[in-house]
C-alpha cells in the first residue's frame, strides 16, 4: 500500500536554532500515528510543516503521492489534511454549531447538508446539546472538542491533533481515545497527533516517532519503542511505564 | 432571506412587517421635510448595510468608503452632463470604476498583509488622494463642483433620476430594502460563513481551507460596488458634488455610525442604527439653530455625546439588545 503521507528528510531552521532535523517517517492509510517527544523538540514546526503554515528549509512532504510543502495552510486543507491548534482557536464570537459549519462548508454547497452533517459532527463528540453556546463561553476540554469537530467536518482523510489531550482530566482522556478510536474506525480517517499523555499515545498508537531536539531518535512499535533506553532518557524518565 | 424570516418569532415577523408597510406608505402623512428626513435615513441604512458586509461580516475595517460615494456619484454625474448618458447606464462605470479602486486597495492590503489600523489607513489614503485628485480635474469641475443642472423640461423624467421628492423617496427605500435582503442571503451564504471565519480569527479560517484573501477581495469589490450605487443615487438627489464634502473622511464616519450604534455583523443592525442616528442628526441641527447656538461644532459635540451614551449602554449595538430584549429571535432547535 502506498504511504498516505511520506515526510522524508524535512528540516527547518529558526535563524541559528535547528528545530527539525532531517525528519522522515511515513503515515500509513488507515492508522494512528503518534509523534511524541519533550517540549521544544519541533513537533508543533513538525505539524506547521505539513499544515502549510511553514515551508521546511529542506526536504519533501508528500501528501497522497502528490508533493505539498511550501503549500498555503487552506490548499493543504483542500487536499484533505485538517489539522487542530495545540493553542485552541475557536471562533470566539460564533455559536459551537456555527463553528463546525465552517469546516463543513468546505466541501458542501447546500447549506442544509452542512448543517446536518456539522449536527452529526457535535453529536460524534457529545456537543450536540452545547450547539446554541457561544465557542466563547465554552469549558477547555469543550474548546478542544470544537476545534476537533470544526477539523473533522472538513472530510480529512489525515487528521494532525496537536495535543488534544493536554489539560484533560483522565475520565476526559479516556472518552476522548474512545472518540478517536470512532473517528478513525467509523469515519476512516488517518490520524496523526503530537500528545504528551502517554496513556493515550499507547492506547491509540500503532506507530510512533520520538524527537529530540528536533532530531528522530526513536520510531517503530509503541511496545518496542517505550521500552527504548534513548526515549527513557531523554523523554519519559522513570516515571510514565 | 427565508431563513431570516424563519429565525424570526411571530413578534419578530410582524414589527418587520409593520416597519414595512410603514414605510411603503409614510409619503401619505408625512410633509416635505419629513420625507426629506426619511430619504436620508434609507440612504444611510443602504451605504451602512454595504460597509457593514465588509466590517461587520468580513471584519476588514474601511474608513475611506466616502471614496467609493464619490466615484460612484462622479462617474455618473459626469456621464450625464458630458454625454448625456442617463444613470441607469451611468450606474454601470460607476459601479465599475469604484470596484476597481476597490480592488486595488484591497489587492494592496491583502496580498502584503496590512492588516486591522493599518488596512484601515490604507483606505483612508485613498480616499484623501483621489479627493486631491478631483480637486484638479477640470472635467469634472475640479475644487469648484460639479452641478447637475436643473431642467424645467426634465422634471419628472423618472428614468433619468430627475424625479421628486416621492420618487427619490421611494428609490432610497427600493435601496435600503435590497440591501437588507442581500445582506440576509450573503449572511447565510457560504461566502458569509467564510467572512465570519475570518473575521474571528484568520489563522483558523485558512486551516480550514478557505482562501482568506479570495474571500476578502470578494467583500471588498461587493462593499464598494454596493456603495457606488448609493453614490449615484446621492448625485442626482443633490445634484452639486465638492470633492471636499464628498470624499471627506467625515463622510466615511458618518457612514459606519449607523451600523455601529445599531449593531455590527447583523442584518437589521444598520437599519435601526440609521433611523437613531439620522433624525438625532436632523433635530440637532434644528434645536441649534432655534437656540440661536452657531458656534462651529456645537452640533457634532451633541451627536458625539448622544453616541457615547448609546455606546456605553450597548455596546454591541442597539439591534442585538433590542431584539433580544423585546423577543424577537427564535431559539433556533
Ligand atoms: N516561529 C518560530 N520562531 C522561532 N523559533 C521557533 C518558532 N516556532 C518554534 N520555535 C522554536 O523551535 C523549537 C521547537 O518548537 P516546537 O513548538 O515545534 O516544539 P514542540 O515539540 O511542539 O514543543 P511543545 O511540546 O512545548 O509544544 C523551540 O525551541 C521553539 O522555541
Ligand atoms: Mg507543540
Amino acid at each position: 500500500m502506498s504511504p498516505l503521507l511520506s515526510v522524508v528528510d524535512v528540516g527547518k531552521r529558526f535563524r541559528g536554532l535547528v528545530a527539525v532535523d532531517r525528519v522522515s517517517f511515513t503515515v500509513q492509510p488507515g492508522e494512528i500515528f503518534a509523534v511524541i517527544g519533550p517540549n521544544g523538540a519541533g513537533k508543533t514546526t513538525l505539524f506547521n510543516m505539513i499544515a502549510g503554515v511553514l515551508a521546511p528549509n529542506e526536504g519533501t512532504i508528500s501528501f497522497r503521492g502528490e508533493r505539498i510543502e511550501g503549500r498555503t495552510p487552506d490548499a493543504v486543507c483542500r487536499l484533505g489534511v485538517a489539522r487542530t491548534f495545540q493553542i485552541v482557536r475557536p471562533f470566539p464570537g460564533l455559536s459551537v454549531e456555527d463553528n463546525v459549519m465552517i469546516g463543513a462548508l468546505l466541501h458542501r454547497t447546500d447549506m442544509a447538508a452542512a448543517r446536518r452533517y456539522a449536527r452529526e459532527v457535535l453529536a460524534t463528540l457529545d456537543l450536540f446539546d452545547k450547539r446554541d453556546f457561544r465557542a466563547s463561553t465554552l469549558t477547555l476540554p469543550d474548546r478542544k472538542r470544537l476545534e476537533l469537530a470544526r477539523a473533522l467536518a472538513t472530510d480529512p482523510k489525515l487528521l494532525l491533533l496537536d495535543e488534544v489531550m493536554a489539560g484533560l482530566r483522565p475520565t476526559e482522556t479516556d472518552r476522548m481515545v474512545e472518540i478517536l478510536r470512532g473517528v478513525n474506525r467509523d469515519m476512516g480517517v488517518t490520524i496523526l497527533l503530537i500528545e504528551h499523555v502517554m496513556r493515550a499515545v499507547m492506547a491509540l498508537a500503532g506507530h510512533m516517532l520520538v524527537l529530540h531536539h528536533g532530531a528522530p531518535i526513536a520510531k517503530g512499535a509503541p511496545q518496542d519503542v517505550v521500552r527504548d533506553p534513548k526515549v527513557i532518557t531523554s523523554y519519559l524518565g522513570q516515571e510514565t511505564i | 432571506m427565508i431563513s431570516l424570516w424563519r429565525d424570526m418569532n411571530r413578534r419578530g415577523q410582524v414589527t418587520v412587517a409593520l416597519a414595512f408597510v410603514l414605510l411603503l406608505f409614510a409619503p401619505v402623512a408625512a410633509t416635505r421635510y419629513v420625507l426629506s428626513v426619511l430619504t436620508l435615513i434609507l440612504y444611510f441604512v443602504y451605504v451602512g448595510q454595504a460597509w457593514n458586509l465588509m466590517m461587520g461580516y468580513a471584519g476588514q475595517l474601511s474608513l475611506g468608503h466616502a471614496l467609493y460615494v464619490g466615484l460612484g456619484g462622479y462617474v455618473s454625474a459626469a456621464l450625464w452632463v458630458h454625454f448625456g448618458i442617463g444613470p441607469w447606464l451611468g450606474v454601470f462605470p460607476a459601479v465599475g470604476i469604484a470596484a476597481a479602486f476597490g480592488a486595488a486597495i484591497g489587492w494592496l492590503g491583502f496580498r502584503f498583509g496590512i492588516e486591522g489600523v493599518y488596512f484601515a489607513l490604507l483606505t483612508i489614503a485613498f480616499a484623501e488622494f483621489t479627493r486631491i485628485g478631483f480637486d484638479h480635474i477640470g472635467f469634472v469641475g475640479g475644487a469648484g463642483g460639479l452641478f447637475i443642472p436643473y431642467e424645467q423640461s426634465r422634471l419628472g423624467e423618472w428614468w433619468n433620476l430627475r424625479g421628486s421628492q416621492l420618487f427619490f423617496y421611494y428609490l432610497a427605500f427600493c435601496l435600503a430594502v435590497l440591501a437588507v435582503l442581500l445582506t440576509a442571503l450573503l449572511a447565510r451564504s457560504r461566502l458569509g460563513y467564510q467572512w465570519l471565519a475570518i473575521r474571528e480569527d484568520e489563522t483558523a479560517a485558512r486551516a480550514l481551507g478557505i482562501d482568506v484573501f479570495w474571500a476578502k477581495m470578494k467583500a471588498v469589490l461587493i462593499s464598494s460596488s454596493m456603495t457606488a450605487i448609493g453614490g449615484v443615487f446621492y448625485a442626482f438627489y443633490y445634484n452639486s458634488l465638492f470633492p471636499a464634502q464628498l470624499f471627506d473622511m467625515s463622510r466615511s464616519i458618518e457612514l459606519i455610525l449607523g451600523p455601529i450604534v445599531g449593531g455590527l455583523g447583523t442584518v437589521f443592525g444598520p437599519v435601526v442604527g440609521a433611523f437613531i442616528l439620522t433624525p438625532v442628526g436632523e433635530l440637532l441641527i434644528s434645536l441649534t439653530e432655534k437656540a440661536g447656538i452657531n458656534a462651529p461644532g456645537a452640533k457634532a459635540i451633541f451627536f458625539g455625546l448622544i453616541l457615547m451614551t448609546i455606546i456605553y449602554l450597548v455596546p454591541t449595538g442597539v439591534w442585538p439588545w433590542l431584539s433580544q430584549r423585546l423577543g424577537f429571535t427564535r431559539r433556533r432547535s
